[in-house]
């Protein structure tokens, strides 16, 4: 059995998200991985177990073309008799599988925790509904299992020991209508990128108060390497823009700390908080249902215990 | 420019989620129902659009009979025509919900479908692309900035600190997500006559897929209670005491 990985890269390397997707993969079979770029991350794929690695060069492409990029994958799969095509559930991975799945005909399982084969053409996986806030058991039959894992639920963890990896330039067969929807890039401004890969995140809600109080929770993500985040009810009442909100309609966040600040804790907002390691709340409510959630929690004013914090911050700094 | 707007009803979920005895839904008892929200900000851009362009915003939704409440809501934001495709109260899967809305787009001469990127409930992530593959039409998704120009539109989105832009030529799909504007509270006026528009009506088949649900659970590692560490400002020296102990001091 062998499975198929779309690996994305972030600076060259493969992002986060793909490592946990192939980590993941290792438990179905052998593993390859699907590279659209014109150098292969090898020593990190063979870390974590790729025994074939199949380039799409860039000049066959052109930029990001998510229908491309599907018909790449429905050739190299028959090509290679893959029994699952996976990718990171990503916007892009949730995409690209979302048109291999309409491309084949073949069912597709979003944002998946845990995939096991079973008997014949059929699989058991879990996957996340209401972004992780449920757990969905299913039952998958079909000739290719297609699938997206979940970007803060599965562990990268590298291989026992390294694969012998073996590098393949690949030529995809694409229809001109293949190519009609494509990304013209350019940069962005700062925000929403930072927010899904930042280290620390000091989030804000309604307890803030309003758009003139987010001025201390800048300081202190300032001082902790990190960046601010808010709730959609913060969003919704237009204090900050909405490439800030983490939660379900919004991004969803990985940081080794998560510092809740006068948020109550909707589980839209546990949606997408729910992947920090950590996450300490400060709350004037004790009771409110962020608690259920934190590791820590003090209990007050977030307009007093933030400045206390900053002014501890920096004292610590210059002895 | 004429529009479909697809929307699904869902339950407003509050401070807690919970499953039905049997695993099989949602308990709704104490909740109330909205549309999903990536498909509130997809009715408030249509009626933008047809608002600065002309043209009409039709609003469908494949559900149950109740499901003609938020229909009307769409209705109240200024959405033209409703479409309600009764269900029986089963879970159509992404297949069969591409296949049925494609059914309505032939039978209308639609210029721009747009869906949510996902639904707040199902997630699946894969309904407005199928629906493109089965009408052979281009699909952009997960969009945050749509506009119109010269038989196209462009949608913009970013991803990893990079804008993409993608130019699509008409008829087409889009899907959505919220940011992409603030929808607009219902007015009184619209929500008169919301009230008393008509809602066409049909009841496609249900069809199995690969893909079966067996149960819905709620994770196990979500339910604690964390410790206080104090009060107020007091707190201050032990709350540095353990981001110094986690390592994100540097």
């Amino acid at each position: 059995m062998t499975a198929l990985v779309l690996a994305e890269l972030d600076d060259g390397e493969p992002a986060d998200a793909s490592l946990r997707s192939l980590s993941l993969a290792r438990s179905l079979g052998d593993v390859s991985a699907v590279v659209f770029a014109d150098a292969v991350p090898q020593d990190t794929l063979a870390r974590y177990g790729v025994t074939d690695a199949y380039v799409i060069e860039t000049s066959a492409l052109d930029g990001y073309a998510p229908q491309a990029w599907a018909r790449t994958l429905a050739g190299l799969a028959a090509e290679t008799g893959a029994t699952a095509v996976l990718a990171a559930g990503t916007d892009r991975g949730n995409e690209v599988l979302a048109h291999l799945g309409a491309i084949t005909g073949l069912p597709m399982a979003a944002n998946c925790t845990l995939v096991t084969p079973d008997e014949g053409r059929t699989h058991r996986l879990v996957r996340h509904r209401w972004a992780g806030l449920l757990l969905e058991d299913a039952v998958m039959e079909a000739p290719v299992a297609l699938f997206t894992v979940a970007t803060d639920s599965v562990a990268a963890v590298s291989a026992e020991t390294p694969a012998s990896i073996q590098v393949h330039v690949h030529k995809p067969e694409l229809d001109q209508a293949d190519l009609v929807v494509r990304a013209a890039e350019s940069p962005a401004g700062a925000g929403g990128a930072s927010l899904a890969t930042a280290r620390v995140v000091v989030g804000g809600g309604r307890g803030v108060g309003g758009p003139d109080g987010f001025a201390p929770l800048e300081e202190l993500a300032g001082l902790l390497g990190g960046v601010v985040g808010v709730s959609r009810v913060v969003t919704s009442e237009g204090w900050r823009p909405h490439k800030q909100q983490v939660g379900q309609t919004g991004t969803k966040i990985t940081p080794e700390l998560y510092l809740a600040c006068g948020i109550s804790g909707a589980i839209q907002h546990i949606a997408g908080c729910a992947g920090a390691k950590h996450i300490i709340a400060i709350n004037t409510d004790p009771g409110a249902p962020i608690l259920a959630h934190a590791d820590y929690a003090v209990v007050g004013d977030l307009h007093q215990v933030i400045p206390a914090l900053v002014e501890a911050l920096r004292a610590r700094r210059t002895p | 420019m004429e529009i479909l707007v697809c929307i699904k009803r869902v339950p407003t979920v509050g401070g807690k989620i919970a499953v039905t005895a049997d695993g099989q839904e949602v308990d709704t008892r104490a909740s109330g129902f909205s549309i999903s929200p990536h498909e509130e900000c997809a009715v408030e851009e249509a009626v933008q659009i047809t608002e600065r362009d002309g043209g009409s915003v039709s609003v469908l939704t494949l559900g149950p009979e109740a499901a003609i409440e938020q229909l009307r809501g769409a209705l109240a934001l200024g959405a033209h025509r409703a479409v309600l495709l009764e269900t029986d109260g089963r879970e159509f899967g992404p297949i069969a919900t591409a296949a049925v809305i494609a059914a309505e787009v032939r039978a209308h001469p639609y210029d721009l479908v747009l869906l949510g990127n996902e639904a707040a409930d199902t997630g699946d992530y894969q309904v407005g692309v199928r629906l493109a593959h089965e009408l052979g039409w281009p699909v952009a998704t997960g969009i945050k900035n749509l506009s119109v120009a010269d038989g196209g539109v462009v949608a913009r989105r970013e991803y990893r600190g990079v804008e993409e832009a993608y130019s699509l030529p008409l008829p087409a799909v889009v899907t959505v997500k919220e940011g992409i504007n603030l929808p607009r509270y219902p007015s009184l006026p619209g929500r008169l006559r919301a009230k008393r528009a008509p809602v066409d009506r049909s009841a496609p088949d249900w069809a199995a897929e690969g893909l079966r649900k067996q149960a819905l659970r709620v994770p196990e590692s979500s339910q604690h209670q964390a410790e206080v560490l104090g009060e107020g400002v007091d707190a201050v020296p032990l709350l540095v005491r353990v981001l110094e102990e986690w390592g994100v001091l540097s």
